[in-house]
């Protein structure tokens, strides 16, 4: 990786962390050497702000906040001489210029959980900072709106602390009163004021219209409260959590090799994609090396799902300006690529295909023609959508400029992926740190110049197109091999080594039942996603489960950016906007 | 047998005309909520509803016996005279406008002198049903599609009046019987192009079809005015549409295409014939067009078929001058 910056004195980054020594050097308490691939700094409380405000006004700033967390450090064992915390919160920032990471991390003790807001230096702190406060129970003074995020209002404790139960066994059985439901429903009662919005303005009444939770173009459980005057948007509020369902918290009860089904519903629509930045992160905690063929292989299925996950897009963003049919056409294609995965994987949507050191099975016999034929299929598909839709007069007429931001707008509110890319943004983890030997590829990167809806949607397309390529190059050049690393840790362990004497035996009976115990470090990886950069942050405590694993996604930011971009466009525009940012609910509320 | 003069047969005569042509026109519009269904499946790479009946065929049945017993419910917060209202009239005004289209020589409900602004006024009324069903359902989608819809039928409305007034001069008469007899030598769809093709977006508009459904944009406003509205009163909404739908094709026919006019096969055929094409052309543009956004509805309205249909007309005034001269 490209990103070892703590290890290479020639790099940006170690003069970087000379500079924050010197500049803040009471405020920097610690560096912390970790396999994240990016140097993490313990910051004192005081100085937070300033080097989070120092970074982002560098001359190559680190503009992006791209992730921003707590760990419930109370029953962590393993310590490895850290500064004494009950609570860390951590800051991660990305700097699209250097193409390096840096992390913050600031120790709270239980006693005092209580932080400077940062939503005055990044405007996408807001639903961080909210989600922090929701789950850990710790208070940002100055956020504008520090209130639940993911669970309902009524809720009462912090899932994620440990100790608050994750089983339902430690839970009363559930119950809910006439009275009770009566509760939450007023609680979901949408209040201006709270929201500091005017109720009317010249004695002209505004529409507050609920769109959702239940509503045909919010793609999933999702509610956008408007804020209307006719039909223009004066202000919005998207309300989010509908499908959370606690994946960071299933995380740490599950082995680190039965984890590996939950990724798959985090962005549903990505299947295999989701495995790959966790194993990964597991990887590098285990230390394991896999062979090419593995890589290829995970390349491969990865980007089948980006198309699959890609002609769903085109479809529904189609059908949102309007344009039934071609949302059948996208399906019939899907359906395709999803005879290739079932043919390879056994499975469709939800594979949990990739293993940690590998994958699960070798391909089947025969799997060349049958990728072939998909990737014959698609090219000239691809071509009718762009002749019978793309180039539409209606199409154009409703997609051009509109709902438009530029890269500066795109990265203050952490907005990655194609999204990122239609401002004109070069930025592909693909190309920019490229992983699972992607750096081996010859693919383009395509870019847009207005960021404009109908860039999106045109920005997809030709990304199938890439991916169409990258398919091709794997069939052509499919190494030979193993599809297993041949390390201790690989997890299920080959067979063959079972049954030569009682040890292997007995190590074979304990990984496969407790599963593998990981180092205790902590790991970062990232993918370019089907929607943008999806990552997990894995601390581990030495155990048979992770000790917190911190699923960064990329739709969060993606809809805490929707009023910023709509505040005075028309409900159509917004409808617009929704189908062309291409995000499902799970890869939100997790 | 001293009661049974001609008159009295020509009065039963009629209204057995009648009958037939009014249940004709219903059964018609909710055929074609089946006949759309398989259509669009063809066009869409897909089946449609083929399970009930052998090929389908049965689905009409199946269809109506789901909406006459599913629970008629009006909602709490309604305005419940107004909600009842809407929906017969969107059923009735159209269906009513039936009475002045001349199908065959002999066959036809009313032969009206103002055919055509019988027609007009008709259409008129119509707006009243997505306003008052929209207003009554108290419901903001409702209230917003109902908006969408008054605003877009008024304007669509004033071309719509004028796109039709060519045909009038060139026929001399608003008797539609008399328009289809003056197209005897040529289709009026020739003279009368520009008008043609201001009615066909009008009507299109008027009946709030695909890519003129803004009011009802089941993306935007998740069905819009008639969101509210369940079971029967739903249905007639629903066969109004296709009602409206078969009106516009049977009106366009008549006064642009020669109505009953064709050689060799009988005139019910023709007409039959001809109103299945745009019947089949309104279909094929809801599969295939997206959804313009409202205001440039209205401006395209009012910035472009208002000044096309305006020098039409003036047009033809200029043309007819010119000949009687």
């Amino acid at each position: 990786m490209n990103m070892d910056t703590g290890k290479n004195p020639d790099s940006s980054g170690d003069s970087l962390a000379e500079i924050l020594k010197r500049d803040f050097g009471d405020g920097l308490l610690h560096e912390q050497r970790t396999l994240t691939g990016m140097p993490v700094f313990w910051v004192t409380r005081d100085a937070l702000t300033d080097v989070l405000g120092y970074l982002k006004g560098l001359t190559a700033p680190f503009d992006l906040l791209y992730d921003l967390s707590a760990i419930d450090e109370r029953l962590r064992s393993d310590r490895q001489g850290l500064p004494a915390a009950d609570f860390t919160v951590f800051y991660q920032l990305l700097s699209i210029s250097r193409n390096a990471d840096i992390m913050l991390k600031v120790a709270l003790s239980a006693d005092d959980l209580s932080l400077p807001t940062a939503v005055e230096v990044f405007p996408a702190a807001n639903w961080y900072e909210r989600e922090v406060w929701d789950m850990f129970g710790i208070t940002f003074a100055g956020h504008p709106h520090l209130t639940r995020i993911l669970m309902p209002a009524t809720w009462s404790g912090h899932p994620l602390r440990k100790d608050y139960p994750a089983r339902a066994t430690e839970f009363d059985p559930y119950t809910l009163t006439v009275e009770g439901q009566d509760t939450e429903q007023e609680a979901m009662r949408f209040d201006p004021e709270a929201w500091g919005m005017q109720r009317e303005r010249q004695g002209v009444e505004f529409m507050f219209l609920n769109l959702g939770p239940n509503h045909p173009s919010a793609h999933g459980a999702f509610r956008l409260v408007l804020q209307l005057d006719g039909e223009e948007i004066v202000d919005c509020v998207p309300d989010i959590g509908y499908h959370h369902r606690g994946a960071e918290k299933m995380a740490e009860r599950q082995s680190w090799h039965s984890f590996i089904p939950y990724t798959d519903r985090i962005d549903y629509t990505g299947g295999v994609m989701n495995n790959l930045p966790y194993v990964l992160a597991a990887e590098k905690l285990a230390g394991i090396e896999v062979p090419e063929r593995v890589k290829v292989i995970r390349v491969m299925m990865a980007e089948m799902f980006r198309i699959t996950s890609h002609l769903l897009f085109l479809g529904t963003y189609l059908q949102d300006l309007g344009a039934m049919t071609p949302v059948f056409y996208t399906f019939s294609d899907r359906q395709r690529g999803y005879e290739v995965i079932e043919g390879i994987t056994g499975f469709r949507m939800h594979p949990a295909w990739y293993r940690i050191g590998g994958v699960m099975q070798d391909l089947p016999q025969g799997w060349e023609k049958l990728v072939q034929g998909f990737l014959d299929w698609m090219p000239s598909r691809l071509r009718e959508y762009e002749r019978a839709m793309m180039e539409n007069a209606i199409v154009r007429d409703r997609t051009r400029h509109v709902a438009a931001f530029s890269t500066a707008e795109a990265l203050e509110w952490g907005v990655t992926g194609p999204n990122l890319r239609a401002t004109g943004c070069n930025f592909d983890l693909r190309k920019q740190r490229p992983y699972s030997g992607y750096e081996q590829f010859d693919f383009d990167v395509p870019l847009g110049h207005n960021g404009d809806v109908f860039d999106r949607g045109q920005l997809r397309i030709e990304e199938m197109r890439q991916s169409l390529r990258i398919i091709q190059q794997c069939v052509n050049h499919m190494p030979a091999g193993d599809y297993k690393a041949d390390h201790p840790l690989t997890t299920p362990p080959p067979r063959e080594r079972m049954l030569e004497h009682i040890e292997t035996l007995i190590t074979h009976f304990l990984q496969v039942s407790w599963g593998p115990v990981l180092k205790p470090q902590e790991s970062l990886q990232m993918v370019e996603a089907t929607k943008g950069i999806n990552s997990y942050y894995l601390t581990s405590d030495g155990n048979t489960m992770s000790y917190r694993t911190r699923i960064r996604t990329p739709s969060f930011p993606h809809l805490q950016q929707i009023p910023s971009v709509m505040r005075g466009g028309f409900v159509p525009d917004l409808i617009a906007h929704l189908g062309s940012i291409d995000f499902v609910m799970a890869d939100v509320d997790r | 047998m001293s009661w049974w003069t001609p008159e009295l047969a020509a009065i039963l005569w009629a209204m057995f005309q009648a009958l037939v042509i009014l249940l004709g026109a219903v059964l018609l519009g909710a055929v074609l909520t089946v006949v759309e269904r398989r259509l669009l499946g063809l066009w869409q790479d897909r089946h449609g509803p083929n399970r009930v009946g052998p090929f389908g065929t049965l689905q009409l049945i199946a269809d109506m016996i789901k909406i006459f017993f599913k629970e008629d419910w009006i909602p709490p917060f309604a305005d419940r005279p107004l909600f009842v209202l809407a929906p017969i009239i969107a059923f009735a005004s159209l269906l009513l406008s039936f009475v002045i289209i001349p199908i065959t020589p002999g066959w036809g409900v009313a032969d009206m002198h103002i055919g055509l602004l019988f027609f007009l006024a008709m259409a008129g009324i119509n707006v009243y049903a997505v306003l008052l069903g929209g207003w009554a359902s108290g419901n903001k989608y409702a209230l917003l599609g109902a908006m969408r819809a008054s605003a877009q039928t008024l304007s669509y409305e004033v071309f719509m009046g004028l796109s039709l007034m060519g045909v009038v001069a060139l026929a001399g008469s608003f008797n539609l019987r008399d328009i289809v007899a003056a197209q005897e030598g040529l289709w009026f769809v020739i003279p009368q192009f520009f008008g043609f093709a201001t009615f066909l977006i009008a009507g299109v508009a008027v009946t709030h079809r695909h890519p003129f459904d803004q009011p009802e944009a089941e993306q935007e406003l998740a069905d819009g005015y008639h969101v509210e509205y369940s079971g029967m009163k739903f249905g007639m909404f629903f066969i109004g549409e296709y009602v409206g739908m078969l009106l516009v094709s049977a009106l366009i026919v008549t006064l642009f295409f020669g109505g009953w006019h064709g050689p060799w096969l009988p005139p019910i055929l023709w007409f039959a014939l001809k109103t299945g094409c745009f019947l089949l052309l309104f279909i094929l543009l809801r599969a295939s067009l997206p959804r313009p956004r409202y205001d440039r509805v209205m401006s395209f309205g009012w910035k472009v078929c208002l000044p096309l249909t305006l020098i039409n007309l003036l047009a033809t005034g200029a043309v007819m001058l010119l000949v009687d001269a």
